[in-house]
């Protein structure tokens, strides 16, 4: 009961937060001096003015912004996303096939940082002060400062121009047909955007298990616990992680959005095709309903992952679980 | 003895950070602003030198000498970031401040914006301003400007709770202190140390976020010295081998961000000692 | 009496000092002793409680045992357990065995581990947690619960069941009772009796004296920092004429059930100690004498640290 409540509370409030965001996208996409006939017929395009008009009445340009939105909205909602601009294709048929080509790239760089992450963080703390310690704080504050396109680039330039072991971009090897890709192929294009990924989104979370783990060590109950006789290991293993884990993952849950933002830089670098390469073309050729697809999708994105992070909490922290009642 | 050369030690060492930031930050800033742009003019001749005594961090593909380059676009970094910070500490401030002092529906108002800005990645709020605004320089600006008060306003929000939980304040309005008058005297003394760092902090998001937008495309057009801008050309001649197109802009940038986060959290460790006890 | 002091002490402090690195504002360094030259000895079969006003560093004094103090503490003096140097490696080997320590609050439990796991401890099994339950009326249900769906009875008796897991010999409780009412706070001495006449030393360390007076065998009064004396219940119950430091008999007098007269002045700040007694500044006998280090020295079968104490 308790649970449900609290899960059905947040749910709620992102939903509302996620209608706002749609409001304000369509806002801003809608107060743009690109215009979006222009940026499908062309500047230099022989069509009479009677067509241009034609074609503003059919896509409803002449009509207040708040009808428009209501009509996008709707449409939205029934699942009838628009047509893209550039790919001449729906939205969602685009948005669908680029995202099946990020998720990978997001999973793994997600995975790959949250445990070296969370293991490099709890190493630092239990080693607090010393040199290990200071290496690994030094490299995360300068990782965390490095921008991720650029570290993209040292990436590309060292292990595919330099050395040549992996590809220089793209999703698979250039000119073949999509079929007949095989898994190898795609996970060998994989590896160095992820790795880009991961390796940027591993300070964020290093630091705060760090943190969170130190900051546990020194609190009454392991004072207690080292008093019955525990030793440092059992302190770390018995009490430490079973009350950094449900946080850190949480971080990390809260990481998709700089996830998303990360993975469009890192697709640009690698030429990769997947949903963060999508979002800047779209931005670039004025491609508004396939913008406003992605804006709302990379929203629903971290809402997801901001939920997930809730039912977890709501699932397995036992204060919230069996709520403060009997307490 | 011991004792002094501990404070010393840590006094020095910020102060020294400090100087060293900011003799970096204003040398480019300066430097890039007075610069003759004749220094990275085109020159056919000399393209894609690698980095060497004419030309320490080598050369383009038009030939043009990549540090003066690169100074120019990072004093250009500079004056957005710096001007983005300020207008968004400014709403933070104001946003921050406002919220937890009038409380009730305000405060919930201003949290709803923040989660609101916060529910979408940064990067994508960023090219939906900057499409609104039709791209170029003015696009950025905003954007960059618009987009960094989220987590400065929840920073001074939960500052001001703070302070106005605290007895002597709570006794201020008692004594018939009006909130104008409390506000001033009380709040905002303990406020501004905070929210100072924040600002310090906040710089180098701005930068970092300047350079993203433009190498994505969205920012500078490509004929003016932008570090995302060259990175972003770098690109197209990596996969030549070209490296030091992309190598040393990038430390140019790294260190104008590193350093201001030294800044920051050193500022922070001198104001709160309790978390120096080890 | 006399047949304790021959039996050889189960825990002997003597003349410990504990001090800490401290940081003030713009990080200067600066060492605080908060305890001075203590000395105490807690012989089996008896609750010796170290009685002192809130926030005088009796805590401390639990965690030096212990060896739980943070990393920014320095200790110097003695702690013998059995005739034996309690150092640090021997700390470590025995705390949790021989050596129990009972904690103030629910605090000191690991909020999401379940409290049976968490009474059993490292090396606890499942019988004796259940054993130890029943003793303490805890029913199956408290098993599965955790900490903060404790009450505050609750959490009391299942902090004293973690000390009856093994055979401790030794007892160091923290403030056990606060929190408690006083059915409740009886109950909880009435577990420590129990304790003590099975044979386990008990050091039970409270700012609360009535519970001391009702509770101990012996009562060290605590003062700034050290032990000013160290006496029989009854020569407490019997009235400041039985007692020998001035503090102690000042103190009795501040009671309520007595004259209810409090004691002019503070207790010194730990940064801030008068030389020699601690207790001079407020005190009528205070001559030239009391600027001279002080020793515990025995008087009618107590201990004082008094030049004046008869």
């Amino acid at each position: 009961m308790n649970r449900l409540k609290y899960i059905g509370g947040t749910l709620c409030r992102m939903l509302t937060l996620l209608a706002a965001v749609s409001v304000l996208s369509f806002a801003l996409v809608a107060l743009s001096p690109i215009d979006p006939l222009t940026a499908y017929i062309g500047t230099n395009s022989t069509l009479s003015q009677e067509a241009k008009d034609a074609i503003a009445e059919h896509w409803g340009l002449n009509d207040p912004p708040a009808k428009r939105f209501l009509a996008w909205a709707g449409n939205f909602l029934k699942g009838d996303w628009g047509t893209s601009i550039a790919f001449k294709k729906p939205v969602k048929t685009v948005i669908g096939e680029r995202f099946s080509y990020s998720v990978a790239l997001m999973l793994i760089a997600w995975i790959f940082s949250g445990t070296l992450g969370f293991l490099a963080g709890v190493f630092a703390a239990v080693k607090k002060g010393s040199l290990w310690d200071k290496i690994i704080k030094t490299f995360c504050l300068a990782l965390q400062s490095a921008p991720t396109f650029w570290v993209g680039l040292l990436v590309l330039s060292l292990f595919a121009v330099r050395l040549g072991w992996f590809p220089i971009g793209l999703a698979a090897p250039m000119g073949k047909l999509a079929q007949d890709v095989t898994l190898g192929e795609r996970i060998y294009h994989l590896i160095l955007p992820s790795l880009t990924l991961g390796v940027l989104g591993i300070s964020k979370i290093t630091l705060y298990a760090r943190q969170k783990l130190i900051e546990i060590l020194s609190s009454d109950f392991i004072l207690f616990a080292k008093a019955r006789g525990e030793n440092i290991s059992q302190l770390v293993w018995r009490h430490g992680m079973r009350n950094i884990a449900l946080p850190a993952v949480t971080v990390q849950f809260a990481a998709f959005s700089e996830l998303f933002g990360g993975i469009a830089l890192a697709e640009s670098v690698f030429s990769y095709p997947g949903i963060g390469s999508a979002l800047t073309a779209a931005g670039l050729s004025g491609d508004v309903p396939l913008l406003l697809g992605i804006a709302v999708f990379s929203a629903i994105f971290v809402f997801a992952g901001n939920l997930m992070a809730n039912i977890l909490y709501g699932l397995l922290d036992p204060r919230i679980k069996e709520g403060r009642a009997n307490g | 003895m011991d004792r002094k050369t501990a404070r010393f030690n840590t006094r020095t060492r910020v102060m020294v950070y400090i100087v060293l930031a900011f003799v970096y930050l204003a040398g480019v800033l300066l430097w890039g602003l007075l610069m003759d742009p004749e220094a990275y003019a085109v020159d056919y001749r000399v393209k894609f030198l690698p980095p060497g005594a004419g030309h320490l961090f080598g050369t383009d593909f038009m030939g043009r000498d990549m540090l003066f380059r690169c100074v120019k676009g990072l004093s250009t970094s500079i004056v957005i970031g710096v001007i983005a910070s300020a207008v968004s500490s400014v709403i933070a401030l104001a946003a921050g401040v406002a919220a937890a002092v009038v409380g009730g529906k305000l405060d919930s108002f201003v949290n709803w914006c923040v989660d609101l800005c916060m529910g979408m990645p940064h990067l994508v709020l960023l090219v939906l301003i900057s499409f609104m605004l039709g791209r170029g320089m003015k696009g950025v600006m905003f954007g960059v400007a618009l987009t960094h008060w989220p987590e400065l306003t929840r920073i001074v929000r939960a500052e001001v709770l703070q302070i106005r939980a605290q007895p002597y304040v709570q006794a201020a309005y008692r004594l018939g202190k009006t909130r104008m008058q409390v506000a001033r005297e009380h709040i905002l003394p303990h406020v501004l140390p905070v929210y100072l760092i924040g600002v310090i902090l906040l710089f180098p998001h701005a930068i970092m976020h300047e350079a993203s937008i433009t190498f994505l495309g969205f920012g500078l057009s490509a004929e003016e010295p932008a570090i995302g801008v060259i990175l972003s050309e770098s690109m197209k001649h990596i996969a030549t081998g070209k490296w030091w197109l992309a190598l040393f802009p990038g430390i140019l940038l790294l260190a104008a961000i590193m350093l201001f986060d030294v800044i920051g959290e050193n500022l922070k460790r001198l104001l709160n000692p309790g978390s120096g006890h080890e | 009496m006399e047949e304790k002091q021959e039996k050889m002490a189960l825990l002997d402090v003597q003349k410990l000092r504990v001090s800490f690195d401290m940081y003030e504002r713009g990080l200067q360094k600066k060492e605080l002793e908060v305890l001075h030259e203590l000395s105490l000895r807690v012989y089996p079969g008896e609750i010796l409680a170290v009685a002192g006003a809130s926030g005088s560093g009796k805590s401390i004094l639990a965690h030096a045992v212990m060896g739980i103090l943070p990393g920014n503490a320095r200790t110097e003096g003695e702690i013998r357990y059995r005739g034996e140097l309690l150092d640090r490696k021997r700390q470590e080997s025995i705390r949790g065995k021989e050596i129990a320590f009972i904690p103030q609050s629910v605090e000191y439990l690991d909020p999401l581990m379940r409290v049976d796991r968490q009474v059993m401890g490292i090396r606890g099994a499942k019988e004796k947690q259940e054993t130890a339950f029943a003793r303490y009326h805890l029913g199956k249900e408290v098993e599965r619960m955790y900490p903060f769906q404790l009450s505050g009875g609750m959490a009391r008796r299942v902090l004293i069941s973690t000390a009856v897991m093994e055979e401790a010999r030794l007892i160091v409780a923290d403030e056990p009772t606060p929190g408690l009412n006083a059915e409740m706070a009886m109950e909880t001495l009435q577990n420590f009796r129990e304790l003590a006449d099975e044979g386990c030393g008990v050091l039970l360390i409270t700012h609360d004296i009535d519970l001391a007076f009702q509770a101990a065998d012996r009562i060290a009064v605590f003062y700034a920092g050290t032990i000013v004396e160290i006496a029989s219940v009854a020569d407490f119950l019997a009235g400041k004429e039985a007692l020998r430091h001035p503090y102690s008999k000042a103190f009795i007098d501040a009671l309520p059930q007595n004259d209810f007269k409090p004691i002019e002045g503070f207790q010194p700040y730990a940064g801030n100690l008068p030389k020699g007694c601690l207790f001079a500044p407020r005190c009528p006998m205070r001559s030239g004498e009391c600027e001279k280090e002080i020793a515990m020295r025995k008087i009618r079968d107590g201990e004082v640290r008094c030049v004046h104490a008869t």
